[in-house]
């Protein structure tokens, strides 16, 4: 019985990744005019973008999920992206766009990881520690601190002077559309660097689903893993966010339907089908909207649509008590 | 031996534990015993390290518990609490499995596998041992997990309420794995119950609580009269003895 099941994921892998490919290729060949040259690699850097998005995106929820024990909220639902704008829109505030802190891209980059961190680490001693809270207020408590945090931003943008706000908002608003070439290559380093440290708490993750005083009982450094999985998950959110702008309900999308799809507590494999899923979603949905649909809108856009109706749904199932 | 040493906790502002010492002797069954709310289950998480205590120290064979490596602990004591909650599909196997996580981190050798077959056996689940855990009666539950702290084999358990959910049959044969597990294999079990026949009994020795404080700590024989009980629950229960066996009659104590 367990092999069949471990049988059928490695097939249900198969025809996702089969998928994911079919996907990219599409996005990268799909009637490509004029100078190959010149468009090739343009396509190349928005999809690579894509991916890295996909990935960070996906490995952040289901991580963030399991050391919160809870399905439905996300990092990006309680705001942790919506604090990449507020240091930025601080740094800018204070000390303008000339700053080191703006000039040198790593230092900008880490300054925002550093603020994620914290701030997902304090929300995470008030709302997740006590345990008890219902998810309700988890997500009350969320979107209040998501819309001070906006409120705020806004406040401080529209006392900055309009030069310097010109520069920012140029920061600020990437979009598929608008993708940062010039972060991928050190994007994809980030990614592959926290694969690399991942790797080591995937088993970790595993026996976190046994809850938090079966993990401690069976050896798991329970204080230490949700502070690395905290930092891992926000540099991943840190990384998607300046490289393409937040995207909310993604992370909600791909983790759930990860769980549903996968028989499994294994977090491998969960992350690889949640990745993948993740993958489709963007690049493949970019694909069908842009050539299929001839629609004049990004991907995100939708995403945030649909995501927010099966956020509903979920939510609804899981106060009639079914929820897995 | 585990010592515990003058461990107070609060919850606020009151006391749930307050300047408890015990003593855990090796290769016994203790029993804690004690009204709801009393504090065992809290005492049981702190030395189990599931809790910081407040003041107080637990020391593992001399050793300060907050000093151990968690991976290193808990080859050593195992705590299965009151109630679990698991938010994934498992089946029993898969469960119980985690009980080697100490030792071979996921990756199950020969030896692990041989070990968790042992555990499967002892809790009498074999032929159910491919079920998930939500297509089971709470009584199967609770035996797939206590099988998983057998698989830990470590030379310490504790177990908060084991009998919860169990029939008869099923207590019975639960209690006389422990005892096996005491004698045959030397090892130290800790466990709450609050049927105090079986308390009487199995066990060696019994620690009552009442109110976060310790009441009586001695041998089963010293505690099992109608005194000490009085004391512990403020119920009048006589004592009879049974095939060398004293069983309280509490069922109609006022
Ligand atoms: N997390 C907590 N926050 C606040 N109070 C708590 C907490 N956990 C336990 N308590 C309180 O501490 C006291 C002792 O609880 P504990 O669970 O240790 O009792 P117990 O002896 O195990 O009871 P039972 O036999 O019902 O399991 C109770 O009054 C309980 O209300
Ligand atoms: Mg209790």
């Amino acid at each position: 019985m367990q092999n069949s099941i471990k049988k059928t994921n490695t097939i249900k892998i198969l025809c996702l990744v089969a998928l994911a490919i079919l996907s990219i290729a599409g996005f990268l060949f799909y009637n490509i005019q004029g100078n190959f040259s010149y468009a090739f690699p343009k396509r190349v850097y928005r999809v690579a973008a894509m991916i890295i998005t996909a990935i960070a995106i996906a490995y952040a929820t289901v991580m963030f999920q399991t050391v919160t024990r809870n399905r439905i909220l996300t990092p990006s639902m309680i705001g942790v992206d919506s604090m990449y704008e507020v240091v930025q829109t601080v740094i800018y505030f204070f000390l303008g766009s000339a700053s080191v802190f703006v000039v040198d891209r790593y230092l900008n980059f880490g300054t925002s990881i550093v603020a994620m961190v914290l701030f997902a680490l304090l929300l995470y001693r008030f709302l997740f520690r006590a345990d008890k809270y219902p998810i309700f207020l988890l997500l009350l408590a969320g979107m209040i601190i998501g819309t001070l945090l906006g409120s705020l931003v806004s406040f401080l943008q529209v006392m900055i002077d309009p030069v310097e706000y010109l520069s920012l908002q140029n920061k600020l608003f990437a979009s598929f559309t608008n993708v940062k070439s010039e972060l991928v290559g050190i994007s994809a380093v980030i990614l592959i660097a926290c694969f690399i440290y991942g790797a080591f708490l995937m088993r970790d993750l595993d026996v976190m689903n046994l809850g938090r005083d079966n993990a401690i009982n069976l050896g798991v450094n329970y204080d230490k893993l949700v502070l690395r999985v905290l930092i891992l998950a926000s540099i991943l959110i840190a990384t998607s966010t300046a490289l393409v702008g937040p995207i909310t309900f993604l992370g909600l999308i791909v983790s759930n339907l990860a769980y549903q799809f996968l028989v499994t507590y294994r977090h491998s494999i969960l992350i690889l089908g949640a990745s993948l899923i993740s993958i489709i979603a963007l690049v493949g949905g970019q694909f069908l909207v842009l050539h299929v649909f001839n629609l004049n809108t990004t991907i995100s856009v939708i995403i945030n649509f649909v995501g927010g109706i099966y956020f509903i749904y979920l939510l609804l199932k899981q106060s009639k008590g079914v929820a897995g | 031996m585990i010592e515990i040493k003058g461990i107070t906790k609060f919850f606020g502002k009151k006391p749930v534990v307050e300047d408890v010492s015990v003593t855990i002797e090796t290769g016994k069954i203790t029993s804690f015993i004690g009204p709801n709310g009393a504090g065992k289950s809290t005492l049981l998480s702190m030395v189990s390290r599931l809790l910081d205590s407040d003041t107080g120290e637990v020391l593992l064979d001399k050793t300060d518990v907050k000093k151990l490596k968690s991976k290193d602990f808990a080859k050593r004591v195992a705590i299965l609490r009151q109630s679990n909650f698991i938010n994934v599909r498992l089946t029993i196997r898969e469960l119980v499995s985690f009980g080697r996580y100490p030792y071979s981190h996921g990756r199950l050798t020969p030896e692990d596998n041989e070990k968790i077959d042992e555990a499967l056996e002892y809790m009498n689940l074999v032929d159910i041992q491919h079920k998930f855990l939500d297509e089971l009666s709470g009584g199967q539950k609770q035996r797939a997990f206590i099988s998983m702290v057998i698989a830990q084999d470590t030379e310490y358990i504790l177990l908060d309420e084991p009998l919860n959910n169990l029939d008869m049959k099923h207590s019975v044969q639960i209690m006389k794995i422990l005892r096996k597990l005491v004698d045959d294999l030397g090892k130290t079990v800790v466990i709450v119950l609050h049927d105090i026949n079986f308390a009487s009994v199995y066990s060696d020795r019994i620690v009552a609580l009442k109110n976060g404080r310790l009441v009586k700590d001695g041998p089963t024989s010293e505690i099992i009269n109608t005194e000490s009980l009085r004391e512990v629950y403020d119920m009048n229960i006589p004592v009879q003895e049974q095939d060398g066996c004293k069983i309280c009659v509490y069922f109609q104590s006022q």
